[in-house]
């Protein structure tokens, strides 16, 4: 068994509330200096055998199909 | 022959007898579809309801937009064939299915909002909302948590040239969604998401008002039109 990690991050030009409620609260608790904070989705997929080229294709394609929406985000795949 | 509209029930859906329910109060049978069966029982449109369909789990839409009554409902949908109205979390299967364009966000107060609210009609000529007059103000139920409607700029751009922008939030955006937008349809107007209530507005005993019936007399009228809807 081998592990393929998805990172999942609203684009750039998307609003992040979540992100922006984060930042709030880190100037409040006394983290300075943190002048933005965007919140992802990380998914760890599990998949039989060794992570070769066609395995990564396969989840590449899981994360366009399901796990990303390519509307509003973007996506990174790579072996964990 | 009475209109029979297929009414969608994906676990979590909450809405489904509510729409059913305005389907009825417009003079149309409503057929309940269930979202495990690939089978549209002949049914002249569908309404996808509102809810929570899979617990919202991934993104709100994400999961519904597989089920196997989908895989009939999507071809059809897409060819221009068949109207169906995407009701809040409907909208969010609509989009997420590419039926329509666009993404439905988290709200931009992160807050969920429940509260009454004024519409603005603007496209009135699709299957869902030609009852209604251009411009005319209705007073619907806004309730959801993700339901700022985000699209790129060319996106936004084209729906508003096409007159794709059925209806806009009036005193005010609620939601941060792009350009006030609170539903859109695709380009054979058969397609239509709205993310305010109009199945909770048919009756002054539960609603704030009954404007919201329009969009079920809206599909009668088009069915007994017999022509497509167009844009």
């Amino acid at each position: 068994m081998a592990r393929v990690v998805v990172d999942v991050m609203l684009k750039p030009e998307i609003l992040d509330p979540q992100g922006q409620a984060i930042a709030g609260a880190c100037s409040r608790l006394g983290f300075e200096g943190i002048d933005q904070v965007r919140q992802g989705k990380r998914f760890e997929v599990e998949v039989e055998g060794e992570v070769d080229e066609a395995k990564l294709a396969d989840v590449r394609r899981l994360a366009e199909t399901l796990l990303a929406n390519t509307v509003i985000e973007d996506f990174e795949v790579r072996p964990a | 022959m009475t209109a029979r509209v297929g009414v969608v029930t994906f676990p979590g859906s909450l809405d489904d007898k509510d729409a059913a329910r305005a389907v009825s109060l417009a003079g149309a049978e409503s057929v309940p579809l269930w979202h495990d069966d690939a089978d549209l029982k002949g049914v002249d449109a569908v309404v996808l309801p509102g809810g929570f369909s899979y617990g919202d789990y991934l993104r709100c839409g994400a999961i519904a937009r597989f089920a196997p009554l989908m895989s009939e409902l999507v071809p059809a949908a897409r060819s221009g064939a068949l109207p169906v109205l995407g009701i809040c979390n409907g909208f969010q299967i609509l989009c997420e299915s590419h039926l329509l364009p666009g993404a439905l966000t988290r709200n931009s107060s992160l807050r969920f909002i429940n509260r009454d609210q004024v519409l603005r009609m603007e496209n009135t000529s699709t299957a869902w909302t030609n009852a209604y007059d251009e411009g005319q103000e209705i007073l619907v139920v806004l309730k959801s948590g993700e339901g700022s409607y985000v699209a790129d700029e060319a996106t936004l751009d084209r729906l508003e040239a096409e007159g794709r922008v059925i209806a806009r939030y009036v005193d005010g955006n609620p939601n941060g969604s792009r350009r006030d937008i609170a539903g859109i349809t695709n380009e054979h107007g058969n397609v239509v998401g709205l993310m305010p209530h109009p199945e909770h507005a048919v009756e002054a005993l539960t609603g704030p008002s009954t404007e919201g019936l329009g969009f079920f007399a809206s599909i009668l009228g088009h069915l007994a039109s017999g022509t497509p809807a167009q844009v």
